[in-house]
């Protein structure tokens, strides 16, 4: 378990934001110029910090979209009752500025020599670190067999859609749409269980590395049912946001 | 001094009883969030034991039976995750670690304390002793859930929530004060939240 040491200083700097695209009504992926940065793993994160006019400091942490080597991008829900995510969602626009720092975090990544076969499990937000494990396989032409399973409320919450309905080869992408679904949908329509995982997850006997991210009731659910169909822990990645875990 | 965001506006204000009681970059939620590397551990509890090691002593070792015989403190405390949720008043229930040392006789500089899943973190025996640590089996007046460390947990509230090991089985005592588990990937050796020890070289 142990990690690449990471012991160089973070320091907070100010980027210029490139881009604001919006993914889903609540959901837009901002693209910052970071003059300094030093590079960062597929499933890493940033934290970001605001600052008002009378000093006051909001600081939340996101996860970084982009593969290694692609500018840094952050994918951003607005949670209504939030701080910092309705700025970043509503206001924020090309040409602000952006403090942050990182890259932070170390065990939630995944780089070729990982290998697999890789088993990316999201729930809602929870596909951004999984979308830069995508992007990052498919940079470095990997041929490692990935499987994403991906839970969203409706078809219309599906983050990155276009990119996840034309996958790298080698690459299956599962939706299930837990609360609606568009007349003649074909797919899963239900919570992500041990069942569901039973039909999709690949057999534990493939030693499969499992990344799940998501909400901690869908994290819960998930990890624990691939432990009990036989995948080691150790080979079972977990990432979990609460409520407001990333407001 | 960090630039002003354009458009940015203060949504959240803490009531006055809570001033002084957040620390920089923190916000007070009133949920408790997971935060974990791997999946829930489930011990079962016949097979769960406590163990204080090294120091140059035999290992002193309890069974859940005796453990939940020592004598225990309720605490009421704050505590603050590095991913920047505070949660005031937690009420715990467990035993301090003054009295688990104090029984086990060992003694030494530095602790690594060793959980279920294989995750580790550091800490300064000077932090674990005088009243300030525990290791807690009772949350808010029932047995401490699996996905917020049961069946027990290190309780370290002065400093960042991650030094408080979930599933916390043993402390190892050790004259070296070796990187645990985030310490290893970057995070803090000491993590105090009030000077903002995120990260290595905060």
């Amino acid at each position: 378990m142990a990690g690449t040491a990471l012991r160089r200083r973070l320091s907070w700097q100010v980027a210029p934001v490139s881009a604001v695209v919006p993914e889903t009504p609540s959901v837009r992926t901002i693209t910052l110029d970071v003059p300094d940065w030093p590079g960062h793993q597929a499933g890493q994160h940033v934290d970001i910090r605001l600052t008002d006019e009378d000093g006051y400091v909001a600081e939340r942490s996101y996860s970084i979209a982009s593969a290694p080597g692609e500018p840094v991008a952050i994918t951003v829900e607005r949670l209504d009752d939030g701080e910092v995510s309705p700025y970043l969602t509503d206001e924020l626009r090309a040409g602000d500025d952006l403090e942050l720092r990182g890259p932070i975090g170390g065990y939630f990544v995944w780089a070729p020599p990982d290998g697999g076969p890789l088993l990316l499990l999201a729930g809602g937000s929870g596909i951004v670190p999984l979308r830069a494990i995508l992007r990052h396989r498919q940079r470095t032409g990997s041929a490692v067999p990935a499987r994403l399973l991906y839970s969203s409320r409706t078809l219309a919450d599906v983050i990155y859609h276009a990119e996840l309905d034309r996958p790298a080869d080698g690459v299956e992408v599962i939706h299930t749409l837990t609360r609606q679904q568009p007349p003649g949908w074909t797919g899963y329509a239900r919570r992500v269980d041990a069942g569901l995982l039973g039909e999709v997850a690949w057999p534990a006997a493939m030693m499969p590395l499992a990344y799940v991210c998501g909400p901690t009731s869908f994290v819960e659910t998930v990890s624990q049912a691939l432990v009990q169909s036989g995948y080691p822990p150790e080979r079972v990645k977990t990432e979990r946001f609460g409520a407001t875990g990333g407001s | 001094m960090s630039p002003v965001s354009r458009g940015f506006h203060r949504r959240r204000q803490e009531p006055a009883e809570n001033a002084g009681r957040v620390p920089p970059g923190q916000y007070v939620t009133h949920d408790f969030p997971v935060l974990s590397a791997g999946p829930t551990p489930h011990t079962r509890l016949d097979n769960w034991t406590f163990s204080i090691a090294g120091g140059g002593q035999q290992t002193k070792t309890w069974t859940w039976a005796e453990f939940r015989a020592l004598p225990s403190q309720d605490v009421t405390v704050d505590i603050h995750c590095v991913t920047k949720w505070s949660k005031l008043d937690t009420a715990w229930q467990g035993v301090s670690v003054d009295t688990l040392l104090d029984l086990a006789g060992h003694d030494g500089p530095f602790a690594m304390a060793h959980c279920d899943g294989g995750y580790t973190t550091n800490l300064p025996v000077a932090d674990l002793t005088g009243g300030r640590a525990w290791v807690a089996y009772g949350y808010d007046g029932r047995p401490l859930e699996p996905e917020h460390g049961g069946p027990a947990r290190l309780l370290v509230p002065h400093l960042y929530f991650w030094k408080s090991a979930k599933w916390v089985r043993s402390l190892e005592l050790r004259d070296t004060n070796d990187p645990g588990f985030w310490e290893n990937y970057g995070y803090h050796m000491y993590g105090d939240p009030w000077r903002e020890q995120r990260y290595a070289g905060d």
